[in-house]
């Protein structure tokens, strides 16, 4: 199965990169998918990173095939 | 002809709209890289009364993407110079000058008397206040963040829609400012502007608002995205019951042995946790200065290390404290991690 996970922000810039496709076995619910993408990265503050699935805030869902999983980190500037 | 002639001629707007635009009053809540596009453009558009808040002045490096501020303004209180540019654009609009920061004692009194708020905040505790107290006050707000070359953009608390915390439930102490990570000025140029274009719509009721949905931003990608918000109606009627529900960021200090003076204001963040911090403002430290130990060394600090650095002098020749030390570049630089 493959999903397409897009980082914002400073989780983007942790992870180096702005989009990328993973490939994975079994089933994965998005907030897992999370876990795995966000591990290792140098981020102080996973809890508020925030998950939306096919365009919709979305921590619950089990992801399918095709999925496009964006990671949204909250931002303060002005 | 009307000086609004041009945009009266829109079918949105017409002669009824322009009077809905003189009608409306419009809260702008930072006068800085966001407030001070979107103050231009409302104004230009004749909206009849705004509320210009900001506490800080302007400083040099403000103005890159402070459009409003010249460089004689630096120095001022900046919603009085904003006030002062302002009315030379439309003397037809009412401005109200707000130079006292916004406060969970103060928000929801001010809020009350606009119609719609616009965000140009520049930190998460102030943005949670604002999206508690237009709960309370039940009214709509443009939220806009900045972070390096992204944006995030939303109506929040717009007829019953989400609000901020169905987005962000939890505070995050990742409080990083533009002073920090560095801006180009176009975009909150473009995030003002939006907001502004947001506002516009909500006072003629045409077009779709950004209600119940996030639009990100990437100006150097040149791509957005829009991405569908459901509401969290237990964040929202806990803030209803409880009232407004002040954002605390705690931090931990490098050393936790030191004795440590915070002179800031009780509003103002990261709050370092520990036994061995005491926190008298300011404003306090003549009334309170006995509670400040006096035989082992202390270290005294605020947001930049100006603050505490009067302090220091104040309580060493007014009350003989010789055993203070100013943390120079304020909390930042003592905080761990």
């Amino acid at each position: 199965m493959k999903v397409t996970v897009k980082y914002f922000g400073l989780v983007a810039e942790a992870a180096d990169k702005s989009e990328e496709v993973m490939e994975f076995n079994g089933e994965l619910t998005a907030s897992e998918l999370k876990e795995q993408c966000l591990y290792g990265l140098s981020i102080a503050d996973k809890d508020s990173v925030q998950i939306a699935v096919n365009q919709n805030l979305d921590d619950k869902t089990t992801l399918k095939d095709g999925d496009e999983v964006a990671l949204l980190p909250p931002f303060a500037g002005g | 002809m009307s000086r609004y002639d041009r945009q009266i001629k829109l079918t949105e707007v017409g002669l009824e709209g322009q009077e809905k635009l003189r009608n409306a009053k419009v809260l702008i809540v930072g006068v800085g890289g966001l407030g001070c596009p979107a103050a231009m453009y409302l104004v230009g558009a004749g909206v009849g009364t705004i509320g210009l808040m900001d506490h800080d002045k302007v400083d040099k490096s403000n103005l890159h993407r402070q459009v409003l501020f010249q460089e004689s303004d630096v120095g001022k209180p900046k919603a009085l110079v904003a006030k002062e540019h302002l009315e030379k654009q439309n003397s037809e609009v009412q401005f109200e000058v707000y130079k006292e920061p916004l406060t969970i004692a103060n928000a929801e009194k001010i809020i009350k008397l606009y119609d719609i708020v616009l965000d140009g905040t520049d930190n998460f505790e102030t943005k949670y206040l604002l999206n508690d107290a237009c709960i309370l006050a039940d009214k709509p707000w443009v939220f806009a963040s900045i972070y390096k070359n992204e944006g995030q953009l939303s109506v929040f608390n717009y007829k019953d829609g989400p609000t901020y915390r169905c987005v962000f439930p939890k505070s995050t102490r990742q409080n990083i400012s533009c002073e920090a990570t560095g801006v180009l000025g176009v975009l909150p140029g473009i995030l003002g502007t939006l907001q502004a274009a947001e506002v516009l719509k909500m006072i003629l009721r045409v077009g779709e608002v950004l209600s119940g949905k996030i639009k990100l931003i990437n100006m150097m990608q040149a791509n957005e995205q829009t991405i569908k918000i459901n509401k969290r109606p237990e964040e929202i009627e806990k803030i209803r019951k409880e009232g407004i529900a002040p954002v605390y960021i705690d931090c931990d200090l490098k050393n936790k042995e030191h004795w440590y003076l915070d002179v800031r204001e009780v509003f103002e963040q990261p709050k370092p946790k520990g036994q061995k911090v005491l926190s008298i403002p300011f404003n306090d430290l003549t009334s309170r200065h006995k509670e400040i130990p006096n035989n082992q060394e202390v270290f005294v600090f605020c947001q930049s290390g100006k603050r505490s650095k009067n302090a220091i002098e104040i309580l060493k020749n007014e009350f003989g404290f010789h055993n203070l030390k100013n943390v120079e570049g304020g909390i930042e630089t003592i905080i761990d991690g």
